[in-house]
């Protein structure tokens, strides 16, 4: 950091760095604008940007028109309940495989890596058909099973990166102490691994949330998430463009805001460790 | 120096994981390759003949096919071209010193966690629509006729929604490639005469030509599997004008009800999945000596 950086050119910078971000994201600004908006004013020629009567109806229609709590909840305990079942299974394979690697391990990690590249419509029909014949179409159940496994290798692999991170002479450490594998597990690696563990967590709750090809072809109306439920918007009757933008909002908003704590930690997550 | 004991309980651990895996990999797997040699329909039920090749050779000889391929390879091809470049500059733009730093890369970032169905449905109506889209709006405040992306140029819009939706997976990848270069390096190769093209093409391409390949990569995988955008913007039309494997697959399957004809797509989608695939898990896999 040997040159100063002339003001001028930081000035320059700023200003093309902050048009550029703020043109990426005005589609979703602009979906939180039209939210607030009435019907006849979200199609208003010229569209009124921030002048123009501010009112919350929007969300109180579509609250009450669709099962819109429903569907939100469907996608809470799909998201998260796939996610912590998940970290269940993998958090021993990914422990194991990081501490006591075997002439296999990478092998396995390859495999596991490879079953994330399955094209999801190469399956779809047997799973399609199992489903229907056990019962678990248009389920809660069936969705967490779907996407805990789909989701399963990036969890593992996100974990296994995080876990080789941890040193190894503290566990041989604690060893030569005598702690067995249970109090190592509870007592040394378990405070160290907690920030991998809840980063992975973060990321898979964002992925699973913003499923789009199981959720929408396994679900009717009982276990539609909200890509699903959106997705109904796409045949829409009379104006809908203020109610759509106010189902999208409540839809996005708390993964946007969980996806700007995790940004650094979805590098690592979505590249399998490739790019740190 | 694991012990015997540790070992096996680490055998223990793994297991679960794997079985499971690969219950989900051989059952379903082998369930479509079954259905592929059969006539089977689920309009017409009764018996199930095995009929070899047939579904193969009435899939591959569908003009369908040939449309759903081309329109697969442009998507993706599309989508790859707009978020590398676009990716790259937005990465050296955002490496620079300025103000606000932070806050620009949380408004770059934003579109990639907003769901499929969501971004399609937001562009296909507040942006793309001929007569009350922002668009529309805008080409005739400049005196132009407003155009209907979507019904004249499907395919296309429908690489600009994915391109915003993954623009910037691309951009914070490289931008997190681009922070490890170092910069006493390039200080130093400017004192030395290199013009800023010469210590681009020279010096930061190469150092991001690991991460570029990632990118490349990885987002072949996922728009391989484009689907949701489909679904809800176009239905793969007008005609077969927009559909991709996926969709044709979907469509063969789901909505004509021929599990036979489906399956037999299902497995070309997976053979030009693996394709991409074995390219990736080199790189991985190198990355894990490392």
């Amino acid at each position: 950091m040997a040159r100063a950086v002339s003001t001028n050119r930081k000035i320059t910078v700023t200003v093309i760095a902050w048009s550029i971000g703020f043109l990426i994201f005005f589609p979703i600004l602009w979906t939180i604008l039209t939210s607030f908006k009435t019907e006849a004013e979200a199609i208003a020629s010229p569209p009124s940007f921030l002048f123009f009567e501010w009112t919350t109806e929007n969300y109180g229609i579509v609250m009450e028109r669709s099962n819109y709590f429903l569907h939100f909840m469907n996608s809470v305990v799909i998201s998260v309940g796939s996610t912590l079942i998940g970290l269940l299974i993998a958090v021993p394979a990914a422990w194991s495989m990081a501490f006591v690697p075997g002439k296999n391990t990478k092998n396995v990690l390859m495999w596991m890596l490879s079953t994330k590249m399955l094209p999801p419509v190469g399956v779809l029909i047997p799973i399609y058909l199992i489903f229907k014949n056990v019962g678990l179409l248009d389920t809660r159940t069936g969705l967490v099973i779907v996407l805990t496994l789909i989701n399963l290798p990036i969890i593992i692999w996100m974990l296994y990166t995080y876990f080789k991170e941890i040193p190894v002479d503290i566990l041989e450490a604690a060893r030569m102490d005598g702690a067995n594998l249970r109090n190592e597990i509870i007592y040394i690696l378990t405070p160290m691994a907690v920030p991998g563990i809840a980063s992975t967590m973060l990321l898979n709750i964002i992925l699973a949330w913003n499923e789009a090809f199981w959720t929408l072809n396994l679900t009717a109306a009982n276990a539609a998430p909200l890509t699903a439920f959106i997705a109904s918007y796409s045949s829409p009757e009379g104006l809908f463009y203020a109610k759509l933008s106010a189902a999208s909002t409540m839809a996005i908003a708390p993964i946007l805001i969980m996806g700007w704590f995790s940004q650094k930690q979805l590098v690592r997550g979505l590249t399998f460790g490739a790019v740190k | 120096m694991s012990t015997q004991h540790s070992r096996s309980a680490a055998r223990l651990m793994i297991s679960p994981s794997v079985i499971l895996l690969l219950a989900w990999m051989i059952i379903p797997l082998s369930l479509t390759l079954y259905f592929s040699f059969l006539r089977y329909n689920l309009l017409m039920p009764g018996a199930n003949p095995f009929v070899g090749f047939e579904n193969y050779t009435y899939f591959l000889t569908d003009p369908a096919f040939f449309t759903a391929l081309t329109n697969t390879l442009l998507l993706v091809g599309g989508v790859l071209v707009i978020t590398i470049i676009g990716g790259v500059l937005l990465a050296l733009l955002l490496d620079q010193p300025m103000w606000g730093q932070g806050i620009v890369r949380i408004l770059v970032i934003a579109p990639f966690f907003v769901m499929p169905t969501v971004s399609a449905l937001v562009w296909k109506n507040m942006f793309m629509n001929p007569v009350n889209g922002l668009f529309a709006y805008m080409a005739k405040a400049v005196g132009l006729q407003p155009f209907d992306f979507l019904a004249v140029a499907p395919l296309a819009s429908i690489i600009v929604i994915v391109s915003w939706q993954w623009l910037p997976f691309a951009t914070l990848i490289l931008l997190t490639a681009m922070q490890s270069l170092d910069s006493e390096r390039l200080e130093a190769a400017e004192m030395d005469g290199a013009g800023p093209f010469a210590r681009f093409f020279y010096m930061v391409v190469p150092h991001l030509s690991r991460a570029i390949t990632v990118v490349i990569l990885i987002q072949t995988i996922f728009l391989l599997s484009i689907f949701a955008e489909i679904l809800v913007t176009t239905n793969g039309g007008p005609g077969n004008a927009s559909t991709n494997l996926t969709y044709l697959v979907y469509a063969q399957s789901l909505l004509q009800f021929d599990v036979g004809g489906g399956s037999a797509g299902g497995v070309v989608a997976i053979i030009l999945a693996n394709i991409v695939a074995i390219f990736l898990m080199r790189m991985i896999g190198k990355n894990l000596d490392a």
